[in-house]
């Protein structure tokens, strides 16, 4: 237990997902344009996730017109609406910074097959 | 000096949620301090309250301890701190100061005695650039260069910045904003950090600079 888990517990959400790097997600972040408010959708490849309890975060990645866009969340940030898990990837290591030197077929990651 | 001040315990720093943007903060736990003296100019010469905080085995205290705890016919607590205020009026002896004498949203000067650093040389203690790493120079790369002239003056000026010991010496840091003051659980939230060990002793007082 740590010191400050008393303060921390409370902004711990419960409905994150189990999900790791190389897997492919939907992160609806609410975004605040004046005084309106609308839901974005930021879908790509999990390539990192870091630290732990209250800031602990991610890193997606995703093409944008052929240009590479990383966004990083914390995993508890309550401005996620939600975050859907589409395919699980399979990957050797957890921080995929390598697909950021590839293009094209060699910056696929391929899906984990269930057995 | 300040009109209000409390002690408290680092506990360690985290980070909170305050409208939907990340805000660091520092934990302080914050007991209820039970004023064991009040010194006033006329009988001290300066006016500050004596409190002290948390439990103690009264078999562990000293008997000057155990007396100044008994003429006060205060619960013996941890530690006796001075909290220096402008004026004591309307603190008596035994009533307790407690987290909410520090509003949330206000601005605080935290007071504590920094980590200690050991003997440190002049580019860490005093941030001097230090030297070349080429250039033909040779095992003098943290040095501080110069201290002085030659024959004229002679000698090398008093308080010249030099490698010495760092840290560990009384430290105030200005003007943290008060995230959250928690009377329930005895937490005080501060934004930004505080100097000192995670465990050390602060002393929290309303900010005596700034607005």
């Amino acid at each position: 237990m740590k010191s400050t888990d008393l303060v921390d517990n409370q902004y711990l959400r419960s409905d994150v997902p189990a999900f790791g790097p190389g897997d492919e997600v939907k992160v609806h972040v609410k975004v605040v344009e004046g005084n309106k408010e609308r839901v974005q959708v930021f879908q790509g490849n999990v390539i990192a996730r870091q630290g732990s309890g209250v800031a602990e975060t991610y890193t997606v990645r995703k093409l944008s017109y052929g240009v590479g866009v990383e966004r990083t969340f914390p995993v508890h940030t309550p401005t996620v609406v939600k975050l859907e898990v589409l395919k699980r990837g399979d990957v050797r290591r957890a921080k995929l910074y390598y697909v950021r030197d590839r293009v094209g077929k060699a910056a696929k990651i391929r899906e984990k097959r269930e057995r | 000096m300040a009109l209000q001040a409390i002690v408290g315990e680092k506990l360690a720093m985290s980070q909170v949620w305050v409208d939907d943007k990340v805000v660091p903060v520092t934990v302080l736990r914050v007991e209820p301090a039970r004023i064991v003296q009040v010194k006033t100019t006329e009988r001290d010469g300066y006016t500050a309250l004596q409190v002290t905080y948390g439990t103690k085995d009264p078999k562990k205290l000293t008997k000057p301890e155990a007396g100044h705890f008994a003429t006060a016919g205060v619960e013996p607590g941890r530690r006796l701190v001075e909290l220096r205020l402008d004026s004591v009026d309307g603190f008596e002896v035994g009533q307790e100061i407690t987290v909410d004498t520090i509003a949330q949203g206000t601005r605080v000067d935290v007071t504590a005695v920094s980590r200690g650093k050991g003997f440190a040389g002049g580019m860490k203690r005093h941030n001097f650039a230090g030297q070349g790493a080429s250039h033909g120079n040779h095992k003098h790369h943290r040095a501080p260069g110069s201290i002085g002239s030659c024959s004229f003056p002679g000698r090398v000026f008093k308080g010249l910045r030099m490698a010495g010991h760092m840290g560990h010496e009384q430290v105030t840091t200005l003007n943290l904003e008060v995230v959250q003051a928690d009377t329930e659980r005895n937490l005080l939230l501060v934004k930004g950090s505080v100097p000192g060990p995670n465990g050390g002793v602060v002393i929290v007082r309303n900010a005596v600079k700034g607005k």
